[in-house]
């Protein structure tokens, strides 16, 4: 059941990703100026933009450019970046595993400090403690992650020194790659000062692009553990007499999680975003920077490939998350 | 077995397996005017007696049942009185000392059972953690004894119940789970509030009926809340009628259906409809709602809607009486004669 589930569900994504395509593609071509004035800057002319139009295949309708990218897409060619001339796949599979690293290790502190805070924040409801949580975290989705990012680089890396500035490792360290994921490669060589050495370039961006995602979710967990106390199910757990860990773990957080995971999951758009901007600010050299680079050189290929592949992920991490949703809630029906 | 007593009887009574004296319950919120809940309300409940505690919505009893298992919000609620237990006032007891015995000496069935029970976690696990907190048994055993107590309380099919989820059983089923839940351990006294007003009426008697075999058979004492008349006539032996947060009056079943001296007593038992009565004929309503009643500080609650309410009922708070038995706090009872 829980395997035609999944089918149907991937089944479904198809559709989406085609009309995203057609309004990607159709976007970004309505947009002013193009790949070859970009690309030729002041030395354009007439002549010269309209040459490489051409070559790039700009010259043919909308839509058999549209039919043409997709014919070639479902192959999973994707095109050649207009900037670099290489495929945008070899680029986006060397770029990917940076962004996903910073994300991975994102959404880690986010959640594993989000949900004990916003759980000490509903016991301690309308005490300093709660207040002081909660005035956080609106401070937390309110700071733009370009200006915390700066903020925290210039204090603990700048002035201090005790992070890197910018970077995913030290040069000196002269890592192996294996899989492109800086932390997983030093372990998988036993090389465990590589390990360390990008833990350590990974704290400041990571901390940068925890905010938001961690300020929703202490604010979401408190919110559904104070509901979830005052429900009739814990009260007749008290009434039971079962140890207060008990009725904590088994009763109050284990239903107080289940929107909390919802969260978790539509955090992952909001996330990748940030990772651009983080990206930026620390020089990571993930997708956030390939995408920087598209945007102002007008790179379509790359553009679509990196916005397709950011949809793709997005439902797919809902899709397990919408599993592990039925995991833990027996009343979600899989169909 | 008397059943009456007065607010000055001392702490322990002989015979008395809970004596609940001078129960009051203020909640005060911060920028509120407190609300007293209960009003220095007492009685009595002896070893595997059935007492009744009657009254319309929001007369306080769900909070007394509250204050007696302490399942009261710590903050924010002043509980005062005593609630004896074997001698010990449940209410000076450590968080610690009292969550021993919830479950175990006392226990608790509630309203709305699709609600009151977890839905994440199985029905057979609900009931084991309750056994191996206070019987301390092992896992098998508690299944097996888990088993037992479901089918006592007459869910069918019981060994593959355990492992099914609240949505997946009828409201009836529910409710059948939680009091196999509440009685798992024996306890000497139950508190039902309102156990069947979630029900259909069909389920309901049935629903009665358990509690009513369950409580002979183990021997257990019940302190039944509700609304319902009905439920009082079929039930209890001893009922106290309660009004604005105080008891307005207490006698045995048969004496208090008979002749109910207490305006409101008089109101509720005309209000019932009756078979008997001629077709079209409206049925007696208590005038007035809750919400109309005086503080009880100076005056009689009830006096604003009482059809018999004399002068002396806004000015002078009525006390308690008891004679023959029966416990009353009313300036002009119904005559002994009326009906
Ligand atoms: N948490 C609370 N905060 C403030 N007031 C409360 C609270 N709980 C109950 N009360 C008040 O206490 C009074 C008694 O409530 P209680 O729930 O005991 O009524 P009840 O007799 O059980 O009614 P029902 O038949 O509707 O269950 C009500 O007037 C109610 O407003
Ligand atoms: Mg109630």
């Amino acid at each position: 059941m829980m395997l035609r589930f999944v089918l149907r569900r991937l089944v479904q994504v198809i559709p989406t990703l085609l009309l995203l395509s057609v309004l990607v593609f159709a976007w970004l071509r309505s947009l002013p100026g193009g790949p070859a004035s970009a690309f030729l800057g002041d030395r354009a002319t007439p002549e010269s933009i309209a040459n490489l139009n051409r070559l790039l295949g700009l010259d043919q309708p909308i839509w058999v450019q549209y039919f043409r990218f997709l014919g070639r897409a479902v192959t999973g060619d994707f095109g050649a970046s207009t900037i670099t001339g290489e495929p945008v796949m070899v680029e986006i599979g060397r770029a990917l595993p940076a962004t996903i690293e910073l994300s991975v290790a994102a959404l880690l502190i986010a959640v594993v400090l989000g949900i004990p805070l916003g759980y000490v924040a509903a016991r301690h409801r309308g005490r300093p403690l709660d207040v002081a949580t909660v005035v956080g975290t609106l401070f937390g989705v309110a700071v733009p992650v370009f200006f915390l990012g700066y903020v925290l680089k210039d204090v603990f890396a700048v002035d201090l020194g005790w992070f890197p500035p910018s970077g995913r490792q030290s040069v000196a360290v002269d890592a192996t790659d294996v899989t492109g994921f800086a932390v997983l490669d030093g372990i998988m060589t036993r090389e465990f000062d590589a390990s360390l050495d990008a833990l350590h370039h990974l704290v400041l961006p990571a901390v940068v692009l925890a905010t938001i995602p961690l300020a929703v979710i202490v604010r979401i967990t408190r919110a559904s553990v104070l509901d979830v106390m005052d429900s009739d199910f814990v009260r007749t757990a008290n009434s039971k007499g079962l140890a207060p860990g008990t009725v904590r773990g088994r009763h109050v957080l284990r239903n107080a999680l289940l929107p909390v995971s919802t969260t978790i999951g539509l955090q992952v758009g909001l996330l990748l975003a940030g990772a651009v901007l983080t990206e930026r600010v620390f020089v990571w050299g993930g997708i956030g920077t390939l995408l920087a680079d598209a945007i102002t050189l007008r790179d379509y290929p790359r553009l679509q490939a990196i916005l397709l592949l950011g949809a793709l992920i997005y439902v797919l991490v809902n899709l397990l998350v919408d599993l592990s949703y039925a995991i833990i809630d027996p009343r979600v029906r899989l169909s | 077995m008397t059943a009456a007593h007065s607010a000055a009887a001392p702490l322990t009574e002989t015979g008395a397996l809970l004596s609940v004296r001078d129960l009051r319950v203020v909640f005060q919120r911060r920028g509120e005017p407190p609300t007293v809940a209960v009003d220095g309300v007492s009685f009595d409940v002896a070893p595997g007696q059935v007492v009744g505690l009657v009254g319309e919505s929001g007369c306080g009893k769900s909070v007394t049942s509250m204050a007696v298992m302490r399942l009261l919000p710590d903050r924010g609620v002043r509980v005062g009185g005593s609630v004896v237990m074997d001698g010990v006032d449940l209410l000076t007891l450590s968080d610690d000392e009292m969550r021993r015995r919830r479950g175990r000496d006392l226990s608790m069935v509630f309203q709305d059972p699709l609600t009151s029970l977890n839905p994440v976690i199985p029905i057979g696990l609900q009931v084991t953690e309750v056994l191996r907190r206070h019987r301390g048994m092992n896992k098998e055993a508690a299944r097996k004894a888990a088993a037992e107590l479901l089918e006592r309380v007459g869910i069918p099919d019981p060994r593959r119940r355990l492992d099914s989820y609240p949505h997946q059983l009828s409201g009836g089923m529910r409710q059948r789970a939680l009091i196999a839940i509440a009685l798992a351990c024996r306890p000497r006294l139950l508190i039902a509030d309102e156990p069947t007003t979630a029900l259909d009426v069909t389920i309901q008697a049935q629903i009665l009926e358990l509690l009513k075999e369950l409580v002979r058979e183990t021997g257990a004492a019940l302190i039944m809340i509700t609304h319902d008349l009905g439920v009082v006539a079929g039930l209890c032996e001893t009922v106290n009628v309660l009004y604005g947060g105080r008891i307005v009056e207490r006698a045995q079943r048969h004496r208090l259906f008979t002749t109910p001296r207490h305006p409101y007593t008089h109101g509720l038992l005309r209000s019932i409809p009756r078979l008997d009565a001629p077709p079209g004929e409206e049925l007696p309503a208590i005038r007035g709602s809750v919400v109309d009643n005086l503080p009880w500080a100076d005056n009689c609650a009830f006096a604003p809607r009482c059809p018999r309410a004399v002068e002396r009922c806004v000015g002078v708070s009525p006390e308690e009486e008891t004679t023959g038995g029966r416990l009353l706090r009313c300036h002009n009872p119904v005559p002994a004669s009326a009906d």
